[in-house]
């Protein structure tokens, strides 16, 4: 099954995945701040952050009233927001958006809370299939440690409560994250993820993906946005 | 198109709700569909009190009406920016979230279920604005299958009366401004509606609708739901000669067994 719709636009979309604890969002930083330096238009979009829909997150979350499917759900409602008003009119405009998770979280968060692969599968269909696809792989116990202790207190969907895997929140999380990080592992292939050694430096980290970035974008020469004067001028005619 | 026919009420039509046990389903699921303005909620209304004098416990319920999304909707239809696909997530979000706490425990306590639209509005929005049509009867897939499916058809032109006389103005939602059909409101009203009616019908056969024709009056249609709901839940048929007062309700059996005039 083809899974998203390829990417016709001129901009480039870059996505970094993982674990929470991966040191994903570090690295898009890194590699962003670079990009923009280097004379890309470059734009950022993180999960769950639609204004339309972050109401009903909260409110969700606060009553703690999803159900696996109902989660799935909102968080694909979330995705498409942010797809169909920020993502595609920036790609169409020849932007580097980079994407702070993309629809593999859901593919693996919502497979471990039980919701069926091929029907999350099929519920982003609707997404831009991303020129690069960053996968941070680490192993569980660095991330736990990285996290637990280092920071506020775990919450409830986030330590996958909903589960029933342990009455303990802590425990509850490294099952959770125990069970995402094998979904993950067991998409690489299928999705094509370019793997990033988390155990690595920042700095080995980051040399690696601004070398396959380089790979990837070729001899393109920035000039702020990506192929736009060919579409601004198609439109005008 | 896939065909739904033969599946059995109360299972699901493509994949199944997880932590789910459907041996404990019962009750009875029943939907009314149709477009805008055809008068459904009129009928879920009248409906509802007359189940009830047979005995019946009976939910109702229909869109943008759950506790987890109903706001966010209502929210987000009143600004500028609800995209196709964002609007049918969000759809779907509500419907689960209805479907999973309120009409399944329902079933389960044996109620009827009487739903103001269910899956079908949201996939016939879903198509109506070009969206893969696939994808959004994969995505609604968990969805119980009803013991009946009333599509309340009519005529575009019924649609328009109804608007005009009933509504006295045109609502941007029901007439699809956002695809920027034509010029006004009253020409984009006609053309969405028209293409939601050819969608509807064109779901009428592999899910299995009954057709009700709700260009009749009010009363007619009444009686054509009663006498299809009769043979689904126990009930005794509306009495002949048909009941003319203004409401309809109680019928006349009804009204001489509780002795009221």
């Amino acid at each position: 099954m083809q899974v998203f719709l390829s990417n016709r636009c001129p901009g480039r979309l870059i996505v970094v995945e993982g674990i929470d604890g991966s040191g994903k969002s570090t690295q898009i930083s890194l590699l962003s701040q670079w990009l923009r330096r280097r004379g890309y238009a470059v734009t950022f979009s993180e999960w769950n952050s639609s204004p339309l829909v972050r109401e009903t997150t909260r409110r969700g979350k606060k009553k703690e009233m999803f159900t696996p499917t109902s989660f799935s759900l909102i968080h694909a409602t979330d995705f498409a927001d942010r797809l169909e008003h920020y993502i595609v009119p920036l790609l169409k405009a020849g932007a580097v958006v980079c994407a702070d998770r993309y629809a593999y979280t859901a593919f693996a968060r919502d497979v471990v809370r039980g919701v069926d692969r091929s029907w999350v599968r099929n519920l982003y269909r609707f997404a831009i299939k991303p020129s690069l696809a960053f996968y941070f792989k680490v192993p569980l116990d660095v991330a736990l440690g990285r996290i637990l202790g280092g920071r506020d207190a775990l919450k409830y969907y986030e330590a996958g409560m909903d589960l029933g895997l342990s009455r303990n929140i802590e425990e509850s999380f490294r099952i959770f994250q125990g069970r995402i990080l094998e979904e993950y592992e067991s998409m690489i292939e299928e999705m094509g993820f370019h793997v990033i050694d988390a155990t690595k430096s920042i700095e080995a980290q980051q040399k690696e993906m601004r070398r396959i970035v380089l790979r990837e974008f070729g001899r393109v020469r920035p000039t702020g946005v990506l192929g736009t004067e060919v579409r601004v001028a198609r439109l005008q005619e | 198109m896939r065909d739904y026919k033969s599946r059995p009420p109360l299972s699901y039509y493509r994949t199944a709700l997880p932590g789910l046990d459907y041996s404990e389903l019962q009750g009875k699921l029943i939907v009314i569909e149709g477009p805008d303005a055809v008068g459904r909620s009129t009928q879920v209304r009248r409906l509802k009190p007359w189940l009830e004098e047979f005995g019946h416990a009976v939910l109702d319920t229909g869109m943008a009406r759950s506790a987890l999304a109903g706001k966010g909707i209502k929210e987000a239809k009143a600004g500028n920016t609800l995209g196709p696909i964002t609007m049918t997530l969000y759809y779907a979000t509500d419907f689960a979230d209805r479907l999973e706490n309120e009409i399944i425990p329902a079933l389960r306590a044996g109620f009827v279920v009487l739903t103001d639209r269910y899956i079908f509005s949201i996939m016939a929005r879903a198509i109506a604005r070009g969206e893969n049509r696939t994808w959004i009867e994969r995505t609604a897939g968990f969805a119980l299958v009803p013991h009946a499916v009333f599509y309340m058809r009519a005529e575009v032109k019924d649609l328009i009366s109804r608007v005009v006389v009933g509504r006295g103005a045109f609502d941007y939602w029901e007439s699809g401004l956002d695809l920027h059909y034509g010029k006004d409101m009253y020409e984009s009203f006609v053309r969405y509606q028209s293409s939601l009616i050819q969608v509807f019908d064109d779901m009428a056969d592999p899910y299995g609708f009954q057709v009700i024709n709700a260009s009749q009056p009010v009363d007619r249609v009444f009686e054509s739901l009663q006498t299809a709901i009769s043979k689904i839940v126990e009930t005794e048929a509306p009495a002949k000669p048909r009941a003319r007062s203004k409401t309809a309700l109680p019928g006349p059996r009804v009204a001489r067994l509780l002795k009221i005039k």
